[in-house]
């Protein structure tokens, strides 16, 4: 049975669609990317799932249960972080925490000290003192200490330091260990990688592509740029290869993650003796699909 | 000298054609506002008295009242409509005019640090003193608009020249002098809730140095704002020189808040946020408690309010027959076919409490829109927290709120009335008209919620109901509107003890009236989308 389960979600404020009908599952125990540009509905989507917004069409199921009709039922068993914490200005971030929490039906108070710990945060400060990565880091923790089976992440990493960012990663997995599931937006293709055992993503309210990531390998492609002990030839003939350039030793070209390997075997050839190589983002990758018509509507919700 | 000036002010001329954009319409309802204050105490007085003499033993009955000189201020030819206007007015002006001056200042410095588009616009070809410059700008022509207004209002009533200027430089002046104490709060706290704060607490200091001062003490109103303001003797002599304190006063705010502004960082105060505890205390859970928590601040400085209004209505209650003389008008406004006077005048005072303090009321039930429109609700309603719960909540409050808040109206009045006549049985008739008209404020409440209820971007116009009302208890029986628009009015349904015999109908139809609303605000929340 799918945690989350979306077939067809349609979503219309006004005259402007924000979701045309959506297709998204989570499996139990599956750590799930959904991944998409600004504006493409990925919030709108979740605040769906959450029973803040009324789906239009189309059918819509959470942890076994209605999000409209069952929210506060299926809230107990969920913690959600938005992308954008506000805080109420006169409250301490200890204080948020706590509340969340006894809203959610407790939380662990010795989890709570290590992941204030872990996150360095400083809990006696009042919210409107807090920068944007305190603030996320209070939603963060508030969620993280509840005893529940699915996270909701709306790009919850976008204003942590690096540090903090792999102490949220390691976080996710643990959590996943324990056989819970994730569902988390991004649009940082690196962490989606690092993180995810699915993705699904969405552009203008529909699902263009969705599997495992070694099932969308095909997207991606790797930027190679290497210095070889000899004047390489013949590397036009590689499947996959684009935008190829040799100057004398030197050599730059893209090539499809799924013909990397041949494309090294290729350049060993001739000897290599200094090569970076870089993964592409999401950015990229969208461009190459979708040629440059990336949307550009403003974010449907505010 | 000039080069390094503009240099410090670049942008100046983008931004505050900017601000005023913003500003138009909101500094053009303050000045309508407060000249009707002025303008509406000619109008009134004009009416009140028979004749002459009548108006002269008014006046003297005025003069001996140290509560009413404590509240208005100095006694200075009360038996003239100008006199009236001043003594009735000006104070009031003032504050009015300051809290003006206050929210302009606030909304473009300390807010926009707060939120963090101050930065934006530093950012840009700005230069470090052009915000705060043109916010004071826009403060100081909302305030020359004001003091315009009142002038030029009072003078085509009809009034005297000399004291229609002094009227409106005393307006105008005020409000600029407060823009200044604004501009100095906006660099000492980070917030601008302090900063509302801070400045609300100087106004209020001016205002209690005066009534003090007035009462007995001269030489404390001169240590007031207010005071120097009343010191210019609009329509009793008409001296302007007190104005030069204003202008003096301006400068010494408005340096001294550049000079912390040079020494400060953007984003922080002079006065550092305190910390708070580390662990929500027992009380901070659920729906109402969280409400509880957001809201009590207000409610608290609503009901010590309510108290000193109270109050001060009950003290000048037993002059209440004296002051309004015996014609026609006075009659009517009294209620028809009233016996006592100060019976009369102590049940409308219990109506106009009940208005002031449909204030707290309608701003508690347009809470949670603030919440939302802050962003604060997602986070919660994704907990297992139901909706319509956290919707109650803050209705729970609110209701709550409205009732202490009517109580602590009617134990001023009580006190107050008590202390000047040594009467201490009416407690009785004051309980119960505080608890009938609360339970009328409870009726825009529910439109409020219901409106919200539909959609947050319609419950304001609860503003519009309350506003309304009070329309209604100031110039329905004056200009005799249809009872069909003084009836939309709930206040105008439950009788007022002594004046009318109790009666339980209205009061349970308003009950009514009040049920349903909160069962169809509930039902249409639960419908809707919440951002």
């Amino acid at each position: 049975m799918d945690v989350v389960e979306i077939h067809g979600l349609v979503k219309r404020f006004g005259h402007f669609t924000a979701l045309d009908g959506l297709d998204l599952q989570v499996g139990p125990g599956e750590v799930h990317g959904f991944l998409g540009p600004n504006g493409a509905g990925k919030s709108t989507a979740i605040r769906i799932l959450l029973g803040l917004l009324r789906a239009d069409g189309g059918t819509v199921r959470i942890l076994d249960g209605d999000p409209w009709r069952d929210a506060a039922a299926i809230h107990r068993r969920l913690a959600y972080v938005p992308g954008d914490v506000n805080l109420w200005p006169n409250l301490t971030g200890g204080e948020v925490i706590d509340l969340l929490g006894r809203l959610r039906g407790g939380l662990d108070a010795r989890r709570r000290a290590e992941l204030i710990d872990l996150f360095e945060l400083d809990p006696t400060k009042k919210g409107r003192s807090y920068s944007k990565g305190n603030r996320q880091k209070v939603a963060l923790i508030a969620a993280l200490a509840s005893d529940v089976e699915l996270l909701v992440l709306d790009e919850p990493t976008s204003g942590l330091d690096p540090i903090k960012e792999a102490a949220f990663q390691e976080c996710v997995r643990e959590f996943r260990s324990r056989g819970h599931s994730v569902l988390l937006s991004s649009h940082i293709l690196a962490e989606v990688e690092r993180l995810c055992d699915k993705v699904t993503i969405i552009r203008n309210g529909v699902a263009v592509e969705t599997g495992t990531l070694s099932e969308l390998r095909h997207l991606t492609r790797t930027s190679i740029q290497a210095e070889l002990a000899q004047p390489p030839h013949g590397l036009e003939t590689l499947s996959g290869l684009h935008d190829l350039t040799v100057d004398g030793h030197r050599v730059a070209f893209e090539i499809d993650t799924e013909q990397l390997d041949a494309a090294l075997g290729a350049l060993r050839g001739f000897t290599i003796t200094s090569l970076v190589c870089q993964p592409p983002t999401l950015e990229e990758l969208f461009l190459r699909h979708y040629g440059d018509e990336i949307p550009t509507e403003p974010e449907a919700v505010g | 000298m000039s080069r390094l000036l503009g240099r410090e002010v670049v942008g100046l001329r983008v931004l505050l054609p900017a601000f005023l954009r913003r500003d138009a319409l909101m500094i053009g309802c303050w000045t309508a506002g407060i000249s009707l204050l002025y303008v509406s105490q000619a109008i009134g007085v004009e009416g009140l008295y028979a004749d002459q003499a009548e108006f002269d033993r008014a006046a003297e009955a005025m003069e001996r009242n140290a509560a009413l000189i404590a509240m208005a201020g100095p006694a200075r030819a009360l038996n003239t409509v100008g006199g009236q206007v001043t003594w009735q007015a000006a104070a009031f002006g003032a504050i009015t005019a300051g809290l003006m001056s206050m929210f302009l200042i606030g909304r473009h410095t300390r807010a926009e640090e707060e939120s963090g588009r101050d930065e934006l616009l530093r950012s840009a070809v700005v230069g470090r003193h052009a915000p705060q410059t043109a916010a004071l700008l826009v403060a100081l022509i909302a305030n020359l608009a004001v003091g315009l207004g009142v002038g030029l209002s009072l003078w085509a009533y009809g009034l005297p020249g000399m004291g229609s200027l002094a009227s409106g430089l005393q307006a105008g002046l005020s409000g600029a002098t407060f823009a200044g104490v604004a501009l100095v709060a906006a660099q000492l706290t980070q917030s601008v809730r302090g900063m509302y704060g801070l400045t609300g607490v100087a106004i209020g200091l001016a205002y209690l140095l005066r009534a003090v001062g007035d009462v007995g003490t001269p030489w404390l109103s001169w240590l007031s704002p207010i005071g120097w303001g009343q010191a210019m003797w609009a329509f009793s002599g008409d001296r302007l020189w007190p104005a030069l304190l204003f202008v003096a006063a301006l400068i010494c705010s408005v340096a001294l808040a550049f000079a912390i502004f040079e020494r400060r960082d953007v984003g922080s105060g002079v006065l550092a946020a305190r910390p708070g505890p580390a662990t929500a205390g027992r009380d901070l859970q659920g729906a109402f408690g969280l409400a509880w928590r957001l809201q009590r601040g207000s409610l608290y400085g609503w009901l010590v309010g309510l108290f000193v209004c109270g109050l001060a209505y009950g003290s000048i209650g037993n002059d209440a027959a004296d002051m309004f003389g015996d014609s026609e008008l006075s009659d009517a406004m009294l209620a028809a076919g009233l016996a006592d006077p100060v019976d009369g005048f102590l049940a409308s005072s219990a109506w106009m409490l009940a208005l002031v303090a449909a204030g707290f009321s309608i701003s508690s039930a347009l809470r949670p829109r603030v919440e939302e429109e802050g962003g604060r609700v997602e986070s919660l309603l994704a907990t297992a927290l139901p909706r319509g719960r956290w919707f109650a909540g803050h209705g729970v409050v609110t209701v709550v709120g409205t009732v202490l808040v009517g109580l602590a109206g009617a134990l001023g009045l009580g006190l107050g009335f008590g202390l000047v006549t040594s009467q201490w049985d009416r407690w009785g008739d004051f309980l119960v008209n505080a608890s009938t008209m609360s339970l009328a404020s409870l009726v825009w409440v529910g439109v409020a919620r219901l409106l919200y209820g539909l959609s947050a971007r319609w419950a304001p116009w609860a503003w519009a109901g309350l506003a309304l009302s009070v329309v209604v208890m100031l110039f329905g029986e004056v200009l005799s509107f249809p009872s069909l628009v003084m009836d939309l009015s709930p206040y105008r349904h439950p009788a007022l003890v002594p004046v009318e015999a109790f009666a339980w109908t209205p009061v349970i139809a308003l009950g009514g009236v009040v049920i349903v609303l909160w069962v169809a605000a509930q039902a249409a929340f639960a419908r809707r989308d919440v951002h």
